[in-house]
C-alpha cells in the first residue's frame, strides 16, 4: 500500500509547520485542515483496506535506509533526554535512555535477524487507526479553541502554543507508525517518541511541578522503554528475531515479561500510575490525548497483541493480578478526590486495569472483552477531559463540588458530562457490556482473584460517577450566572463524541461483530460470539433503555399539572431553597457536599500499601521468571 | 408461550402482591411488638390516598425520574421473569436505581441529598454480593440464563448455601430493613427525616412505592432461583422457604437498630468476601 507512508508522514508534515505559523488565526486553519486531512487519509485507507477483501498485509521486508535512519532517530531522542537531564539535573532519565539505547543499538549491529515485515495492516491497526485519526484528530480541533481560554485565563504561563500544536500532531504520526509496526526495533522507536512528546507536554507551563511531573513520566516510561530493549535484545540473541508475533509464538518467560512491563508502564497501572496522576498539570487537551487516544493506549495495545502468550503461564499471571489490582484500587481512590480530572486519572488507570486484566488471561474472550474495552473508554474519557476543560475554563475551577447544578448553569456542557460518565459505567452503555463479558471470562479461566476484583471494583467505580452525576443534575438558583465561554470548535469535537457514544451504543453488536470478533479472530486463529443474547435484542433493550424510556416518561410527566413548593430545610425555607433561617434566628446559606469518605479511601491511606503490593508482585515476576531463564 | 405468561403476570400482579407482602409485614411487626397493627389492606388504602392528593412537588423532573425508576425496574423484573441473563437483570436493576438518586438528588434538598449519598453507599456494599450470586449461578448451572437454572436437576442452594446467606444478608439493603435503613426509613422524626423521599410527595411517592414493591418481587424471585430445580414440588418448596426468608427479614427488621453506614459498608463486604467468596472459591476448585 502506498499509502502507509502518508498516514505517518503528513501528521509529521504539519507538526513541522506550526513552529513557523505564528499567526493565531492561520494557526487554527492549518490545525482543522491537519486533523480532517488526517481523518480523510484514515477513512481512504480503510475503505481501501476493506474493498481488497481485508486481509492481513504484511510490508516492508527490506529496509535498510529506514532502518539506519531510526537508529539515528534514535540516538537523536538520546541526546535530546541527555540535554534535558542535565539542564534539570536529573540522573536517572539519562542512566535509563543511554542504557537501552546502548543497547539496542549493539543488538542491532551485532546480531543477524531473520528478514520479515516490518509492518503489518490487520483489523486491529485499522481499528487503532481510526481512534487515533478521528478521537485525536477532534482532541486537535479542540485545542485550537481551549487554548485561547486557556492562555486567558493563566496569563503567568508562557504562550508556547506553536510548540504544544506540534507536538499533538507528533504524537499522532508516531501514534500511526506505533501501531502499524510488527518489527520491535521500529515499534520500539515510535515508543521512544512517545515517552519523549508526553514529557515534553506534561512539562509545558514549565512551572517547577510541571518539570517534576513530566521527569517522573519520562522516568517510569523510560524503564518500561528498558524493559522494550532488553525484550528486543534476548529475542535477537536467542530466537534471531525481533518479530513481535515470534515473540508471541516462541512463548519465552523473559521477553515476554519485559514487554510486560513497557506496556504496563505505558498503561500506567500500579506501581507505575503515578506518572499518569503527575501528567494532569499540562493543558487538557494533552490530558484527553495521553488517555484516550495515544499513549496509555499503546501500552494496551501491545499488550493486547501480545495477549496470546500470556495464556496460562506466570508472566500471564502477574500481569493480570497487577491489572485487577489496579483496577480496584484505583477505583477506591478514585472516591476520595474532589478534582474532577483527578477522577478522570484515576478511572483512567481504573479501566485500564481491567483491560490489562483482561490481556493478562489471554484467552478469547477476554481480549474480546478488552478491545471493547478500549473503544468505549476512548470515546468517553476523551469527551469527559473535553467538558472538564471547557468547563474549568468556564467556571474557573474544576472542583466537582462547584458543578453543583451544571445543569441550570451551563446545560450543554453538562449534557455532554452526563453522556460521558454515563458512558462509563450505566447498564446500557458499551463498558458494562465489556465488563459483563469480562466477568463471564474470569469465571471460564478460573482467575478467582479477578472475579473478586471486578465485583469489588464495579461497587466503587459506580460510587464515584454516581456522586458526580448526581452533583451535575442538582436543580439550585445559582448565586451568580456564568457566560459559557467554550468556542465552537470545541462544541464541535464534543458534540462529535456524545454522538460517537451514543451510536456505539446502539449499534453495539454491530461493532461487535464486525470489527471485535475480526480482531480477535485475527489474534486467535478463531472466534467465539461472545455475546450470548442475539443481535436484535439487544439492539431492542439499548434502544428502549437509552432514548424510548426517559423521552415517553418526559411526555408523560409533562402533562400533570403540579404547583411547585420549596424544599424541607429543617429550619425555615427563606423562600428560594438557598437559605434557612438557623437556630439563632438567622438566615443561613445552604451549603452542600459529596460525600468522599476521605478518612477510609484517601490517597494518603491507599497509594503506598498498593504501591508496595504491586511493585512486590512485579518483582517477584521478575525473579521467577530471570530464575527459570538462566 | 410461558415466558410471556410469567412476564404478564409479574407485571400485573407484582404491585398487588408487593402491597400485600407490606401489608402482612406491618402486621407481623406489630404482633412482635405487641401491637394489633393496620388491616391487612392498608398498603392500597396508602396508595390510592397518595393517587389522590394534589400535585405538589420540588421540581418538574423528579416524577420523570421516579417514572423512569419505576418503568427500568419492570424492564429488569421482566427479563428475570422471561428467563433472560441475570447479570444483564442486576445491572439494569442498579441502573434503575441509579435513577431513583437521581430523583432524591435532583433538589439541593439537604435531607434527600443525605438519603442519596446514603442509597449510593448502599449500592457500593451490596453490589459485589449480587454480582457473585450470579456468578454462583453460572458455575453451578453452567449458564446465565435465568430459563436454564430452572430445568436443572438439582437446587442451587446445594452448590451455594454461602451465597444464600450473603444474599439474605444484603437484601435487608433492598429491602430499606433495620438495619440496613440507612438511606430512608418510615418514620419521618429521625436523624435523616425521610433520607431520598423527603422531597417526594403524592403521586410521585406513590409511584416510588409501586416501584419498590416490583422490586421486592424480583429479589424474591432471585431467591426462587436458589431452590427451585427441574421437579414440580420443588416450587412449592421455594415459596415455602421464600416466605420464611421474608418473615425472617422482618424479623430481624424488629430486632436490630440502624447502624452506621462504616459498620454497613464493611460488614457487607466482609459477609460478601467470607460467604461469597470462599463459597465462589469452592465452586471453582470444585467445578
Amino acid at each position: 500500500m502506498t499509502m502507509i507512508p502518508f498516514l505517518i508522514g503528513i501528521p509529521a508534515v504539519f507538526a513541522l509547520i506550526f513552529p513557523f505559523v505564528r499567526d493565531q488565526k492561520a494557526r487554527g486553519v492549518i490545525v482543522y485542515t491537519g486533523a480532517g486531512v488526517i481523518m480523510l487519509t484514515t477513512v481512504v485507507f480503510t475503505a481501501r483496506w476493506i474493498a481488497d477483501g481485508s486481509q492481513v498485509m504484511m510490508l516492508y521486508p527490506e529496509t535498510e535506509t529506514v532502518d539506519h535512519l531510526m537508529s539515528v532517530g534514535d540516538i537523536a531522542l538520546m541526546c535530546l533526554i541527555i540535554y534535558m537531564g542535565a539542564k534539570y539535573r536529573r540522573i536517572v532519565p539519562i542512566l535509563l535512555s543511554v542504557a537501552q539505547t546502548a543497547l539496542l543499538l549493539y543488538t542491532e549491529f551485532t546480531t543477524e535477524v531473520a528478514a520479515g515485515p516490518h509492518m503489518v495492516v490487520d483489523w486491529f491497526t485499522i481499528l487503532m487507526f481510526i481512534i487515533i485519526a478521528f478521537i485525536g484528530g477532534f482532541i486537535c480541533i479542540y485545542t485550537v479553541g481551549y487554548m485561547k481560554g486557556y492562555h486567558s485565563h493563566h496569563k503567568d504561563v508562557q504562550d508556547r502554543q506553536p510548540f504544544f500544536f506540534s507536538m499533538l500532531f507528533l504524537f499522532l504520526a508516531a501514534m500511526f507508525g506505533l501501531v502499524l509496526s510488527q518489527n520491535m526495533i521500529w515499534m520500539y522507536f515510535f515508543w521512544e517518541i512517545t515517552s519523549v512528546i508526553s514529557f515534553l507536554m506534561i512539562g509545558y507551563t514549565r512551572s517547577e511541578e510541571a518539570v517534576n511531573n513530566s521527569f517522573c513520566a519520562l522516568w517510569m516510561n523510560l524503564l518500561g522503554g528498558l524493559g522494550f530493549a532488553v525484550a528486543i535484545a534476548w529475542m535477537a540473541k536467542v530466537s534471531g528475531t525481533v518479530q513481535l508475533q515470534d515473540v508471541v509464538s516462541a512463548g519465552a518467560m523473559l521477553p515476554l515479561m519485559c514487554l510486560a512491563l513497557a506496556g504496563l508502564t505505558k498503561s500506567a497501572q500500579l506501581p507505575f500510575s503515578t506518572w499518569l496522576l503527575g501528567a494532569m498539570v499540562a493543558p487538557t487537551p494533552s490530558s484527553a490525548l495521553l488517555h484516550s487516544a495515544t499513549m496509555v493506549k499503546a501500552g494496551v495495545y501491545l499488550l493486547l497483541r501480545i495477549s496470546p502468550a500470556f495464556s496460562g503461564n506466570l508472566v500471564g499471571i502477574i500481569v493480570s493480578s497487577i491489572g485487577g489490582f489496579t483496577f480496584i484500587m484505583a477505583s477506591m481512590m478514585a472516591i476520595a478526590q474532589n478534582d474532577g480530572k483527578k477522577v478522570l486519572a484515576f478511572s483512567t488507570i481504573s479501566n485500564l486495569g481491567l483491560i490489562v486484566g483482561c490481556a493478562g488471561i489471554g484467552a478469547e474472550e477476554t481480549v474480546w472483552a478488552a478491545v471493547f474495552l478500549m473503544i468505549f473508554h476512548s470515546v468517553s474519557k476523551s469527551m469527559l477531559f473535553q467538558s472538564v476543560g471547557a468547563t474549568e475554563n468556564t467556571l474557573g475551577s474544576r472542583d466537582i463540588e462547584d458543578m453543583h447544578g451544571l445543569i441550570i448553569r451551563v446545560p450543554k456542557l453538562a449534557y455532554i458530562m452526563g453522556i460521558g460518565i454515563a458512558g462509563m459505567y450505566l447498564a446500557p452503555f458499551g463498558m458494562l457490556i465489556s465488563k459483563w463479558v469480562a466477568l463471564k471470562a474470569f469465571v471460564d479461566s478460573g482467575n478467582f482473584v479477578l472475579v473478586l476484583c471486578i465485583a469489588y471494583g464495579s461497587a466503587s467505580t459506580m460510587f464515584y460517577w454516581t456522586k458526580w452525576l448526581a452533583k451535575l443534575l442538582c436543580y439550585h438558583i445559582p448565586r451568580e450566572t456564568v457566560k459559557d465561554v467554550t468556542r465552537k470548535d470545541e462544541y464541535v469535537s464534543m458534540i462529535f463524541h456524545a454522538a460517537t457514544m451514543l451510536l456505539l451504543c446502539l449499534l453495539l453488536p454491530l461493532v461487535a461483530v464486525w470489527v471485535v470478533n475480526p480482531i480477535v479472530q485475527e489474534l486467535f486463529g478463531n472466534a467465539k460470539d461472545v455475546i450470548s443474547m442475539s443481535v436484535l435484542t439487544t439492539m431492542a433493550i439499548m434502544l428502549v433503555s437509552i432514548f424510548i424510556v426517559p423521552a415517553a416518561m418526559f411526555f408523560i410527566s409533562r402533562r400533570s399539572h403540579r404547583e411547585l413548593v420549596p424544599i424541607y430545610m429543617n429550619g425555615i425555607n427563606e423562600g428560594d431553597n438557598r437559605f434557612f433561617t438557623n437556630s439563632f434566628g438567622e438566615k443561613e446559606h445552604l451549603y452542600l457536599s459529596n460525600w468522599y469518605l476521605r478518612f477510609e479511601f484517601g490517597r494518603r491511606h491507599l497509594r503506598i500499601p498498593s504501591l508496595i503490593i504491586a511493585a512486590a508482585a512485579l518483582v517477584l515476576g521478575f525473579c521467577i521468571v530471570i530464575g527459570g531463564a538462566v | 408461550m410461558k415466558p410471556v405468561i410469567f412476564v404478564l403476570a409479574y407485571l400485573i400482579l407484582a404491585p398487588f402482591v408487593g402491597a400485600l407482602l407490606d401489608g402482612i409485614d406491618r402486621i407481623v411487626s406489630a404482633r412482635m411488638q405487641r401491637r394489633k397493627g393496620p388491616s391487612l389492606m392498608q398498603p392500597f388504602y396508602d396508595l390510592g390516598k397518595l393517587f389522590s392528593k394534589e400535585m405538589i412537588a420540588v421540581n418538574n423532573v423528579q416524577l420523570l425520574l421516579n417514572l423512569s425508576y419505576l418503568v427500568i425496574l419492570m424492564i429488569a423484573g421482566s427479563m428475570l421473569f422471561a428467563g433472560a441473563d441475570l447479570l444483564m437483570v442486576l445491572f439494569i436493576l442498579s441502573t434503575a436505581d441509579m435513577f431513583l438518586i437521581m430523583a432524591a438528588s435532583s433538589d439541593s434538598s439537604p435531607f434527600a441529598n443525605m438519603g442519596a449519598s446514603r442509597e449510593m453507599l448502599q449500592m457500593m456494599a451490596y453490589e459485589p454480593l449480587t454480582l457473585l450470586v450470579a456468578v454462583g449461578f453460572y458455575l453451578t448451572t453452567g449458564s446465565f440464563q435465568v430459563s436454564d437454572f430452572l430445568t436443572r436437576d438439582y437446587s442451587a442452594v446445594i452448590w451455594m448455601p454461602g451465597l444464600l446467606f450473603g444474599f439474605m444478608f444484603t437484601t435487608a439493603i433492598k429491602f430499606r430493613k433495620s438495619p440496613f435503613d440507612l438511606s430512608t426509613s418510615h418514620h419521618a422524626h429521625q436523624e435523616m427525616v425521610k433520607g431520598i423521599t423527603t422531597e417526594m410527595s403524592g403521586t410521585t411517592l406513590a409511584i416510588m412505592n409501586i416501584a419498590e414493591y416490583y422490586e421486592m418481587i424480583l429479589l424474591l424471585g432471585i431467591f426462587f432461583l436458589f431452590f427451585v430445580n427441574s421437579t414440580w414440588w420443588s416450587w412449592i418448596v421455594a415459596f415455602v422457604v421464600c416466605a420464611l426468608i421474608f418473615f425472617m427479614e422482618t424479623l430481624w427488621d424488629n430486632v436490630s437498630a440502624r447502624v452506621k453506614w462504616k459498620t454497613l459498608l464493611y460488614s457487607c463486604w466482609v459477609v460478601t468476601l467470607v460467604a461469597g467468596g470462599v463459597n465462589i472459591l469452592i465452586l471453582m476448585l470444585i467445578k
